[in-house]
């Protein structure tokens, strides 16, 4: 019954190293402020976020490796329900032609 | 038969550590479930705002500082990288180890927290805090063209900058608080390598804050910045 004790943890160079590769996402989004992208600079600021974000909760936040298989559907579950507040919000606010 | 050693912290309801240590994790998932649709709130009204008064939200924005909000991003990712050192050094059991990285992600918290108080202080000296003495004279310098916008519209991103970064920074306090706590507690010698899950989900809180925090920083302080 008993399962083999799993280590979830990276090594310490490899945490070290996605700080500095979040470091330097933070430098690009900074520089892609300031380049005019037209309507795509805040696409590019919310991508990197969300690639920053998305590199925190697999490897920080241990999703990744896992072993309770439930914990990624609560994560997955939580942002899907984030997107269909912002995505039905905006759906709404959007086409509201008479404003 | 002949007695295991038994983990003091495994309760008698769980087969064993292992699974114990998955329930804790996923009732803090839940609760970080619960976070992000209260962020996700403010976040929806901002979206809303921002896209009926674009100029109004960067001429605001503008009026950020860049640098100490991009430090305070940089602040905050170096924090969750001590958290999760902190992490694996409870897991190997060492001690001391664990304290240090403890102690140093409260530092980096409250580093963060002082350089949002001199963001907030700058703030009430430009009126700029939503409420009777709001003044906004500022215009939107889109590409050198200065755009005057409406200071009411501009009141509106100043509440949501408030309420949104203020609500972190609440976020951030208790956070501080919750590490100092599991310092001491690390120190007297609480975590073993079999037990350390407070440890883990405070950690797992922290990031949350953090990822929280690398979504507000771009929205809030990047919008229309090229010229």
């Amino acid at each position: 019954m008993a399962e083999h004790e799993e280590h979830t943890t990276h090594s310490q160079g490899f945490y070290i190293a996605i700080g500095v590769g979040l470091l330097i996402g933070t430098i690009t989004t900074v520089g892609a402020a300031f380049v005019n992208l037209g309507p795509f600079n805040p696409v590019i600021a919310l991508l990197i976020a969300t690639i920053k974000a998305t590199v925190v909760v697999l490897f920080f936040m241990h999703v990744k490796g896992a072993s309770e298989k439930l914990t990624g559907a609560v994560v997955v579950s939580g942002f899907f329900f984030l997107a269909i507040l912002l995505s039905l919000s905006l759906a709404d606010y959007l086409t509201r032609s008479w404003r | 038969m002949e007695h295991e050693a038994h983990n003091p912290a495994l309760l008698h309801h769980f087969a064993d550590a292992q699974q114990q240590k998955n329930a804790a994790s996923l009732g803090m998932w839940l609760f970080l479930v619960t976070e992000i649709m209260f962020f996700g709130g403010m976040f929806c009204a901002y979206l809303v705002y921002r896209l009926a008064h674009f100029n109004a939200f960067a001429a605001g924005s503008q009026q950020l500082s860049i640098w100490l909000g991009a430090t305070n991003t940089a602040v905050l990712i170096i924090s969750s990288v001590t958290v999760v050192l902190a992490v694996k050094a409870a897991e190997a059991g060492k001690r001391k180890v664990l304290v240090g990285y403890l102690v140093v992600t409260v530092l980096l918290g409250m580093t963060f927290l002082v350089i949002k108080g001199f963001e907030y202080r700058e703030k009430f000296e430009k009126h700029h805090v939503p409420g009777a003495t709001f003044k906004f004279t500022d215009t939107f310098d889109d590409n050198g063209k200065q755009i005057p916008v409406n200071p009411k519209e501009a009141e509106l991103f100043f509440s949501l900058y408030f309420a949104m970064t203020g609500m972190h920074a609440l976020h951030m306090i208790i956070g501080c608080g919750l590490f100092s706590v599991l310092a001491v507690l690390a120190w007297k010698g609480h975590y073993t390598p079999g037990y350390f899950t407070p440890i883990e989900n405070a950690g797992l809180y922290w990031h949350l804050v953090d990822i929280i925090w690398i979504y507000l920083f771009p929205l809030l302080y990047l919008i229309s910045r090229h010229s």
